[in-house]
C-alpha cells in the first residue's frame, strides 16, 4: 500500500492546434509517483509542466493516454479524482468578492464537509497558515504572500492526500516564498501528503524537492533526486590555478588521468568538471604535489540544475524561458484550439507559450 | 489535526446548487450595502425620468406611476441582473473560477446556484422601490406585489443564466461580454415600452415588441401590481418569464459544462 503508486501517469499526450497547425503541448507522459514524495516538475515556461498538471487534476482531456490519479482514472472517474486531490492553480483561489473564512467554509461546503466540521477546518487553517489577522477581510484586501496562503488553504480544506501546486511561489518576495515553503514542508512531515508541483525558480526544486523531473518542450528529460542528477549530468567545475602554462599544461595530463576527464587549459589554468569535486581537490592537489607541481589557487564549484539543463538541452532555463516568451507573444490566444473543439483561449491562456515551444521543437 | 483522509464525496446537483447558491449570497449578506448602492440607476429613472413622463402625459401623477413602477423593477432586472456575468468572468479571470471547476462539483450547480442567488437582490430591490414610490402616490395590490416579485424573479434567474453564459463565452475578454452586453440591452428596454409607452411609436417598432419577452413581462408586471390577475398579459407575462427562464438555464448550463 505504501509504495502503491498516487500518481501513474501513462503516454499522456495534448495537442493543441495553433494557427490551423497541430503541435503537441505534452508528449507521451509516462512516471509515477508512490505517496508521500515531494516532486517537482522543472522547465521554462511553456516546457508543458502546467498543461501536464491541468490534465492530471481533469480540468483538461488529454488527446492520447491516461493516468490514474489517487486510484481513480482521470477519464472514466474524473469527480472521483476531484474529491481525492487539493490543486493550488497558478492564480488566486479565493474570489476577490469573498471573505476569506467564508471561501473556506464555502470550500468544506464543496467537498461535503459538514457545517461544524467546515468551521473548525477553516479556524484550525487560519491558524496554521498566519490567516487570523484577515479571517474577515475580502481577499481583495490581502496582499500576494496573504493570498497564497489562502490559495494552500482552501486546497488541504478536505485534507487531501494529494495536493498539487502549480507555480505555488511564483510573484512572492523571497521572505514569503520561505514561508510558503515552510509550510509545505510542515504539510508533508505532519500528515505525509504527497505533494506535487511546478516551478521553474531553479533554486527552489534543488533546495526543496525531493524528486525532480525535467522537462521541456513537452517531454520529461530527466528524473532523479536533485543530487544525483547535478552529480550524473553536471558535476562540479574545479579549477586549479598554478605559477606557469608548462606547469598548467603537465598538471593537465595528471589531472585527466586521475579523473578520466577532459581537462581545459587556458594559460596558467585548469578546469575539470568531475562529480564529487569536495574529494576530487585535496587528491588532486597532494597528485601534483608528489609530480612537483605547485598549485597556487584551488576552487570547486558545485553544480546547480540549471547546470543540469544545460547538459540537457544546450541551453540554459533563463534563455529558454526567453524563448518561451517570444513564442508565446507571436501566438495570440483566439488562434489556439484543440482540435475538434472550438476555441478555448481561456484553458490555453497559460499554454499558448507551450504550444509555441512545441511547434518550435518540432518544426 | 485532521489526518488526510480518502474523502469521497460525489457530486449530488441539488446539494451542490444549494452549497453554490449560500457561497454566492456570502458577500450579500456581509455587505447588505451593496445592494442599495447599486439601486442609484433605477432611482434615477424614477426621480429624473419619472417628474418627465408625469409632465408630459394628462394622467393623474398616481396613474403614471402605476404605469411607470412596474417598468423599473423590470429594469432593475435588466440592468441589474443582465451584467452579473461579469462577476463570474472576473472569477475566471482571476482564478477562483478554476478552483471550483477542479472541486467535485456538478458543473450545472455551479451556474443554477449562481442564477437563482439573483432572486435576492431582485427582491430586495424592488421591494425598496416600491417603498420608495408609495409616498408619490404608488399603490400596489399586496398579493399581486408577491406575484409580480415571483415574475421578475423568475425572469431574472433566466437573465441572470445568460448573462454567466455570455461570461462563460466571452471568456477573459471583457470588451466582448460589455459590448455584447450593451448591444442587447438597449433595444431589449427601449422595445419593452418600459420607459415610454409603444403605442405611439412606428408598426414595425410594435411589430418587435411583440416577439421582446421583457415586453410582456413589464406589462404582465403593472397588470400584477394593479391587481388585475385576470388580465391576458399576466399569462403572457409569466410564460415569457418561465420561457426565459428555460432558456437561460439551458444555454448556461451548457456553457458551464464546456468550461475548463
Amino acid at each position: 500500500m505504501a509504495n502503491e503508486p498516487i500518481i501513474q501517469a501513462q503516454g499522456l499526450t495534448k495537442l493543441f492546434t495553433v494557427s490551423k497547425k497541430t503541435v503537441e503541448a505534452v508528449t507521451d507522459l509516462t512516471f509515477a509517483v508512490v505517496r508521500g514524495e515531494l516532486v517537482a516538475f522543472l522547465g521554462p515556461n511553456g516546457a508543458g509542466k502546467s498543461t501536464s498538471l491541468r490534465m492530471l487534476t481533469t480540468l483538461l482531456p488529454p488527446t492520447a493516454g491516461g493516468a490514474s490519479v489517487v486510484g481513480r482514472d482521470i477519464l472514466r472517474d474524473p469527480s472521483g479524482v476531484r474529491a481525492r486531490i487539493g490543486y493550488v492553480g497558478q492564480l488566486t483561489s479565493g474570489s476577490f468578492a469573498q471573505r476569506v473564512r467564508d471561501e473556506l467554509i464555502s470550500q468544506g461546503a464543496f467537498y461535503g464537509l459538514t457545517k461544524s466540521a467546515s468551521r473548525s477546518r477553516a479556524d484550525e487553517l487560519i491558524e496554521s497558515l498566519d490567516l487570523g489577522g484577515f479571517a474577515t477581510r475580502s481577499v481583495q484586501q490581502l496582499s500576494g504572500g496573504q493570498k497564497r496562503r489562502l490559495d494552500i488553504a482552501l486546497g488541504l480544506m478536505h485534507a487531501p492526500p494529494l495536493l498539487f501546486l502549480d507555480e505555488p511561489s511564483t510573484g512572492l518576495d523571497p521572505q514569503s516564498r520561505a514561508n510558503l515553503w515552510q509550510h509545505i514542508r510542515d504539510l508533508r512531515a505532519q500528515h505525509g501528503t504527497t505533494v506535487f508541483l511546478t516551478t521553474h525558480y531553479l533554486e527552489e526544486a534543488d533546495r526543496y524537492a525531493e524528486r525532480v523531473m525535467v522537462m521541456d518542450r513537452g517531454r520529461i528529460i530527466a528524473d532523479d533526486t536533485a543530487a544525483r542528477l547535478k552529480a550524473e549530468l553536471a558535476g562540479d567545475v574545479v579549477t586549479l590555478r598554478f605559477d606557469s602554462d608548462a606547469d598548467a599544461r603537465t598538471a593537465a595530463s595528471v589531472v585527466g588521468a586521475l579523473t578520466a576527464r577532459e581537462v581545459d587549459v587556458e594559460g596558467s589554468v585548469i578546469t575539470v568538471t568531475a562529480p564529487d569535486g569536495d574529494a576530487l581537490l585535496p587528491t588532486a592537489v597532494r597528485a601534483l604535489d608528489a609530480e612537483g607541481l605547485v598549485v597556487r589557487s584551488a576552487t570547486g564549484v558545485p553544480p546547480t540544475l540549471d547546470d543540469v539543463f544545460l547538459a540537457l538541452t544546450g541551453r540554459t532555463l533563463r534563455e529558454a524561458d526567453r524563448t518561451a516568451q517570444e513564442q508565446g507573444s507571436e501566438e495570440t490566444v483566439e488562434q489556439t484550439s484543440e482540435p475538434g473543439e472550438h476555441p478555448d483561449p481561456e484553458s490555453q491562456s497559460t499554454e499558448t507559450g507551450d504550444a509555441g515551444f512545441a511547434q518550435k521543437g518540432t518544426k | 489535526m485532521t489526518t488526510p483522509t480518502d474523502s469521497a464525496v460525489r457530486p449530488n446537483v441539488a446539494r451542490d446548487t444549494w452549497n453554490v447558491l449560500i457561497r454566492e449570497l456570502r458577500p450579500i449578506v456581509r455587505d447588505p450595502f451593496s445592494l442599495i448602492f447599486s439601486l442609484l440607476q433605477p432611482l434615477v429613472f424614477l426621480g429624473l425620468f419619472g417628474p418627465l413622463l408625469i409632465g408630459m402625459s394628462d394622467a393623474p401623477v398616481s396613474g403614471t406611476l402605476q404605469w411607470f413602477v412596474p417598468g423599473v423593477l423590470v429594469m432593475i432586472v435588466l440592468f441589474g441582473t443582465g451584467t452579473v456575468g461579469s462577476n463570474l468572468q472576473y472569477e475566471m479571470m482571476t482564478g477562483s473560477h478554476e478552483r471550483t471547476l477542479v472541486a467535485p462539483l456538478s458543473r450545472s450547480s455551479l451556474l443554477v446556484g449562481r442564477a437563482l442567488k439573483e432572486i435576492a437582490p431582485i427582491v430586495v430591490q424592488a421591494s425598496v422601490i416600491v417603498l420608495v414610490a408609495w409616498p408619490f402616490g404608488f399603490t400596489v395590490n399586496p398579493i399581486g406585489l408577491v406575484a409580480g416579485l415571483a415574475l421578475i424573479a423568475v425572469f431574472g434567474v433566466g437573465l441572470g443564466a445568460l448573462s454567466y453564459a455570455l461570461a462563460l463565452g466571452t471568456k477573459e475578454h471583457e470588451w466582448l461580454f460589455w459590448g455584447v452586453q450593451q448591444m442587447l440591452i438597449f433595444p431589449l428596454l427601449i422595445l419593452s415600452g418600459m420607459l415610454i409607452p409603444l403605442e405611439e411609436g412606428p408598426a414595425w417598432m410594435r411589430v418587435i415588441a411583440t416577439v421582446n419577452p421583457v415586453n410582456w413581462v413589464v406589462q404582465g408586471e403593472r397588470a400584477l401590481l394593479s391587481g388585475d390577475f385576470t388580465d391576458l398579459t399576466v399569462l403572457w407575462g409569466a410564460l415569457a418569464a418561465l420561457a426565459v427562464a428555460a432558456v437561460g438555464l439551458a444555454v448556461g448550463i451548457r456553457a458551464m459544462q464546456r468550461s475548463r
